[in-house]
């Protein structure tokens, strides 16, 4: 979570983003001149699979306020198959966070190809809202991590 | 029962089938067995037990038993037959080294719930026409023996064995248990109440591993809970989040694979109902890919491990009833 010059939230994203669709959909973004908000933080991984569930979890020990987790559309994964079994893990670490009673809003997946900026940067725009107005998150927060 | 046992463990030993056997051994008191390994026929009979409290779930032990020479007999009821499968199916057992009785299963008694009626002093515990006659120092206490059942036996899964050398008693069903319904009265709870319901069970946990290390599921070299760089190793949880953490990494990582055979409960000394979070990822795999019961044979693949072009997407939890 940060705080603005206004004292107003401002949530902190981390967006996991596989090197070969979603970085370069960032990328592209980036070059469009599309705008996404500062919020969103990018961390570049090979594979959405890489991305095993202690990620998401240190994420949100760290003081991120939403976790998003960006790779190739089905079928397209550089890897072949990574991104199915990642479908699988989220879907079923999304529902045990669920379960846990940690809100369900602040964790997505989202396959943006290299092609879509312009949908990366709607994504990380909605995400970026949807989590604002969830407020900061304090259900799976370190409290050792807290900044102020 | 206990006498059949004895007696076919000596017969195999005496043929040299087996040079070992892992079962129950006696304790002081007679709700505290542990699990064993007998060598002679002198020693089945001085200590060997098969009773209400032998609940421990021997298959985890033959993973170091497996590695060593010779082979052993191993009494497993219907539940442990599938931890067995399993660890089989994980290349962690060699069955070629074990040989399998199955012995009927429970319901098999939990100490705890007798001391929960606030009985104490407990020197022995008879069971007498599903009756359960305790002895304590202050006297005899009686309660029906339905009402101290172990909370695995509560919803047990099946009565069949899945595999087996030979049996002793019948084998039986898979039943149609009601293992879900307490998860499913938390998914209708809002996400507040799970919550709150969650803090007030996951603060108490004290870290002990108990839990870990129990679960047949867990025979990792080198659990991540054990690795000083994971920054997650054994000590006791600094906050919320630490408790959160340990909790999901644990259940996560038997996803798929965990038998449901219940050890993880059993032994945690804060009677954490752990149960309920590792049915909660059962309970999703059968409903968004299809039931799977983990150890029920030793060939189907693991959920986690394999995927279909069409799954559902992540979104479908985003999707679900109330927040
Ligand atoms: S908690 Fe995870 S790493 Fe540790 S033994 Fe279990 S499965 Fe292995
Ligand atoms: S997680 Fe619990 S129920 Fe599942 S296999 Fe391990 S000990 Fe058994
Ligand atoms: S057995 Fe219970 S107290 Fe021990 S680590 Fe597991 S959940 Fe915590
Ligand atoms: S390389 Fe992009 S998801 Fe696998």
């Amino acid at each position: 979570m940060q705080v603005n010059n206004n004292n107003e939230f401002q949530p902190l994203i981390v967006a996991f983003c596989c090197n070969w669709c979603s970085y370069a959909g960032a990328d592209l973004s980036g070059t469009n001149r599309l705008n996404y908000p500062t919020n969103v933080k990018i961390i570049r991984v090979p594979c959405s699979c890489r991305v095993n569930p202690m990620f998401i979890l240190r994420a949100f020990q760290r003081g991120a306020d939403g976790v998003i987790l960006c790779g190739c559309h089905p079928g397209d994964c550089h890897y072949t198959s990574g991104n199915y079994f990642t479908r699988r893990r989220m879907t079923l670490l999304f529902s045990m966070l669920d379960f846990l009673g940690i809100e369900r809003d602040r964790t997505r997946v989202e396959w943006v190809s290299a092609a879509e900026g312009a949908k990366f940067a709607a994504t990380m725009n909605e995400f970026t809202e949807a989590v604002r107005k969830l407020g900061p998150n304090r259900r799976l927060e370190d409290l050792r991590c807290r900044k102020q | 029962m206990q006498e059949a046992m004895i007696k076919r463990a000596k017969e195999l030993l005496a043929d040299g089938i087996v040079d070992r056997v892992i079962g129950w051994k006696k304790g002081e008191f007679s709700y505290d067995h542990t699990p064993a390994v007998f060598t002679s026929a002198q020693e089945l009979d001085e200590s060997f037990v098969c009773d209400d409290f032998t609940s421990a779930n021997l298959s985890k032990y033959l993973v170091k038993e497996t590695i060593r020479e010779g082979k052993i007999l191993a009494f497993l009821k219907p539940c442990d037959t599938y931890s067995f499968n399993q660890l089989v199916k994980e290349h962690r057992i060699d069955r070629d080294k074990v040989y399998v009785i199955g012995i009927p299963g429970g319901p098999k008694l939990d100490i705890e719930k007798i001391r929960a009626r606030g009985i104490t002093g407990i020197l022995n515990v008879r069971n007498e026409n599903y009756t359960l006659k305790i002895e304590t120092i202050y006297g005899v206490s009686e309660m029906p023996f339905y009402e101290a059942i172990s909370v695995k036996c509560e919803s047990c899964k099946s009565k069949k064995h899945v595999v087996y050398d030979e049996l002793i008693g019948e084998d039986g069903e898979v039943l149609d248990s009601n293992r879900f319904d307490m998860v499913e009265k938390l998914e209708n709870m809002t996400s507040q109440e799970r919550y709150d319901f969650w803090r007030s069970e996951l603060s108490k946990c004290i870290r002990c591993n108990a839990c870990r290390t129990v679960c047949p599921a867990c025979t990792c070299e080198k659990c991540v809970f054990e690795n000083p760089d994971s920054g997650i190793e054994n000590k006791a949880a600094a906050d919320s989040f630490e408790e959160n953490m340990f909790h999901i990494i644990r259940a996560f990582h038997v996803a798929g694979r965990c038998t449901d055979c219940g050890e993880c409960s059993r032994v945690c000394p804060e009677n954490i109902p752990l149960h309920l979070l590792n049915r909660k990822f059962i309970k999703d795999i059968n409903s968004l890919y299809g039931t799977y019961q983990a150890g029920e044979n030793t060939t189907d693949k693991a959920p986690l491990n394999e995927y279909k072009m069409d799954d559902c997407e992540a979104s479908i939890v985003h999707e679900r009833g109330a927040e």
